[in-house]
């Protein structure tokens, strides 16, 4: 066995063992816990660019744990789709534990900083488990782990995060148990628990109702963890009262790992076969279309900053999930939607980085104290109308890439609805994000406002959310030159998508 | 008639008990408001879970008591016919018990957090200060 | 001494509590080791746990408190971990990257043993007790979390609060 695959469980194990070492190092000198952790997750974004690498070269990789051979032992199976995730969610923990030095430091109390960053070692390595797991069960226990070191971490925060975190451990523990009897019913119809070897056993037990209610089980509670449209009550709290390294964390690399583990169990365990034999994407597809429209509205109607772009990640995932919905129908499959998985990434974590320095800087939460903000803090200011500018759509950048992709998908597919719902909610966006660039830009501070004296935040805050405003619009023209676009066909062949009817 | 509620519900009374219990603890969870209420009710959603899972391991003939045995190979007893229940269900819910635990452990901190912050744990209550908050400011 | 006093000790559950405390611990030390019978791990760290709760019940939260402090627990945590984590990765670095990780019997143990599930079943001990070793300090850690009030040393909310 090569060294390079052993690579995926060392990306998992390091992690795990790096975590204990920050509590240990933790009782005997503070200050080391942030460069443990950050050269932990250094180390496992090398790793993982390497497996990327290979992956593409010379091919999946398949990991036996303790060397029992599948079906019986656990296994990891790392191909494309995999590998592609596995970058994003280790390259936006990257940044945001750089972001967190500063702003924990202001946050949480200094004898709890230990702790703390146990805690967000252990959400990455649950994290780094989900996206390269093969095997049902182990999926599930990783999605609990970066869970529940999830709900501790936003309760971190104090007041109003206590009932913010409450009401998403009770809502996220309801939905994965939801996944696990999903997983009950297919064990109990076909005797395996591996992903690959369910993808060979279900296609003779279609008709059979267990299968049937394990896919809406499933769905369901998968839907729950990726805040999908009607169940998305936990996220607006959860995401505005959180710490600020941990609203950046959750909002793109804990989202996009939810909606790689739905991904994964639609199309990998029950194939396109299944899922073309009940309407059910046309269902996804209503759905994801209301919730671009209904997160749209509601986010023009708030006033604190990190709700607003908490509403606009819920109409994100709308987008998302739209790109899924038309997979089948179309001979673009599922680029889309795992081209908007890397750019809303991108987009939306330099956006809660920009607020979370307001915040810190100032205090200021709500967009009407932001006037004239475009002066006092130019660079945090700069990142955030780039990837604002980004979000609406404007030519070479990544916003603007999935907007295309989407409508050239419905038209593909022939649906003209939903280029029309795409445009609509491009337009309500326009709304929100123009009126705080207008507010921090154009706005001059009126008599009786308040005026804020402040200077740039520190460079270890603003550094980050430049990286990612510059690599919007950079991946974005790397987007149009074609240069993914192997890498997606790969994943839509080893998917079975692609090929319309 | 006694043949189709024999087959449909004596023979699967196991799934009948365990989706009744599922059902009582997702009541729990919604319907009551005292915070910790609702964590009773998770823990008894978990436990109706864990009981499905289990029954399904256990293999044998005849109705209601099937005689498979605890999965320990002992060296005499394999030649004598004994049948092992499938022990892969109970090692997979030793997991998802430690999961339950740790998830109730979090849940309790955050409702003790709660009640020092807030002097209740009726979600009622705690709402109306949080209303009483925003408008104060 | 007063505030013990005021807590009520009573000599029969003290000296059953004594009694008892090392049998728990030594049956749960028999269920940790799961390769031989019934058991594993998880269950035997709950076992010794449930024998500090029983201490922690009959003589008093504040003694419980001095005799098993949070950084011993912290510790034993962070070993127990290190036990299971580490032997899997000893196991790849061992073979020089030819075994998976869990892959205990390529931890080339003294070679008078020669059969590769002997090996495999001696160190799936190891790693057993290490587990155990985790689940009770973070069992006690919790029950201590939950029950204890750092600024006042009030035996009777901490007894209440632990049982509520």
């Amino acid at each position: 066995m090569l060294p390079i695959e052993q690579f995926p469980v060392l990306v998992v194990a390091i992690s795990l063992l790096s975590a204990l070492t920050i509590l240990l190092a933790g009782g005997v000198n503070r200050k080391s816990c942030f460069f443990i952790s950050l050269a932990t997750i250094t180390f496992q974004f090398i790793l993982s660019i390497f497996i990327l690498r290979h992956v593409l070269t010379v091919g999946t990789i398949h990991y036996w744990l303790g060397g029992w051979r599948p079906p019986w032992g656990i296994e990891y199976v790392v191909d494309v789709l995999n590998a592609y995730v596995l970058i994003i969610v280790l390259f936006l923990s990257l940044l945001a534990a750089i972001y967190s030095k500063r702003s924990v430091e202001q946050e949480i109390e200094a004898r709890k900083l230990p702790v703390f960053y146990t805690l967000f070692q252990i959400l990455v390595t649950g994290l780094a488990g989900v996206v390269v797991t093969g095997d049902m069960f182990n999926l599930y226990v990783f999605l609990e782990i970066a869970s529940l070191a999830g709900y501790a971490l936003i309760a971190a925060a104090g007041g109003r995060a206590l009932r913010a975190s409450y009401n998403y451990l009770i809502l996220g523990a309801l939905g994965i148990c939801f996944y696990l009897l999903a997983i009950a019913f297919l064990y109990s119809v076909t005797g395996t628990l591996n992903m690959a070897d369910l993808r060979v056993l279900l296609p003779t037990l279609y008709a059979n109702k267990a299968v049937q209610t394990a896919f809406v089980f499933a769905f369901i509670g998968l839907g729950i963890k990726c805040a999908i449209f009607p169940l998305h009550t936990w996220q607006p709290d959860a995401y505005t009262y959180a710490p600020s390294a941990i609203s950046v964390i959750i909002s793109t690399a804990m989202a996009k790992a939810s909606i790689y583990a739905l991904i994964r169990v639609i199309f990998s365990v029950f194939t396109v076969d299944f899922i073309t034999l009940f309407p059910i994407f046309d269902i996804i597809s209503w759905i994801a279309a209301i919730a671009m429209i209904f997160g749209s509205i509601l986010a023009i109607a708030q006033f604190d900053l990190k709700r607003m772009l908490a509403y606009s990640s819920i109409a994100n995932i709308g987008y998302i999930m739209l790109g899924v919905g038309l997979s089948t129908s179309t001979t673009l499959g599922l680029t889309p939607a795992l081209m908007h998985i890397l750019n809303h990434a991108l987009m939306k974590g330099c956006l809660f980085m920009a607020a979370c320095a307001f915040i810190y800087k100032a205090d200021l939460r709500d967009i009407r104290d932001l006037v004239g903000l475009g002066r006092k803090m130019p660079y945090t200011c700069f990142a955030f109308l780039l990837a604002s500018l980004s979000m609406i759509g404007l030519p070479p950048s990544v916003g603007f890439v999935t907007k295309l992709y989407l409508i050239l998908a419905a038209l593909d597919a022939g649906e003209y609805i939903f280029v029309a719902v795409v445009f609509f909610s491009t337009l309500l966006m326009i709304v929100y994000f123009w009126h705080v660039i207008e507010i921090m830009y154009i706005r001059v501070e009126g008599g009786g406002g308040n005026k804020i004296s402040t200077g740039e935040a520190p460079m270890s805050m603003f550094i980050p959310g430049l990286v990612l405003a510059v690599l919007c619009f950079i991946m974005g023209i790397i987007w149009l030159i074609g240069t993914p676009l192997p890498l997606m066909d790969a994943i839509n062949s080893g998917l079975g998508l692609g090929v319309v009817p | 008639m006694i043949e189709w509620i024999a087959q449909h519900i004596f023979e699967k009374y196991n799934y009948w008990i365990s989706i009744v219990i599922m059902l009582i603890g997702f009541y729990a969870m919604i319907a009551k408001e005292n915070l910790l209420k609702k964590l009773i009710g998770l823990s008894i959603f978990q436990t109706a879970i864990f009981l499905f899972y289990i029954s399904l391991s256990d293999i044998g003939t005849g109705w209601g008591l099937r005689f498979g045995t605890a999965p320990i190979i002992w060296e005499q007893g394999i030649h004598e016919g004994y049948m092992y229940v499938n022990p892969l269900p109970h090692v997979l819910m030793l997991t998802g018990i430690v999961v339950s635990a740790a998830t109730l452990a979090v849940a309790l901190a955050l409702v003790v957090r709660l009640y020092e912050e807030y002097g209740t744990i009726e979600e009622e209550e705690i709402l109306e200060m949080e209303m009483g908050i925003e408008r104060g400011t | 001494m007063s505030a013990e006093k005021q807590y009520g000790r009573d000599v029969v559950i003290e000296t059953i509590v004594r009694l008892m405390i090392p049998f728990i611990q030594l049956y749960g030390l028999y269920v940790m080791m799961g390769t031989e019978g019934a058991g594993g791990g998880f269950q035997g760290g709950t076992v010794i746990a449930a024998s500090f709760v029983l201490y922690v019940t009959a003589f008093g939260i504040t003694r419980g408190r001095k005799n098993f402090p949070e950084s011993w627990n912290a510790a034993f945590k962070c070993l127990g971990l290190y036990l299971y984590a580490g032997i899997g990765l000893l196991c790849i670095i061992f073979s020089l990257g030819a075994a998976e990780y869990l892959n205990y019997a390529a931890v080339p143990l003294s070679n008078i043993i020669g059969h590769a599930d002997t090996r495999a079943l001696m160190i799936a001990d190891v790693v057993e007790i290490g587990i155990g070793m985790t689940v009770m300090a973070a069992f006690v850690s919790l029950f201590f979390d939950l029950a204890w009030k750092e600024e006042s040393v009030e035996e009777e909310e901490g007894g209440g609060g632990a049982e509520e």
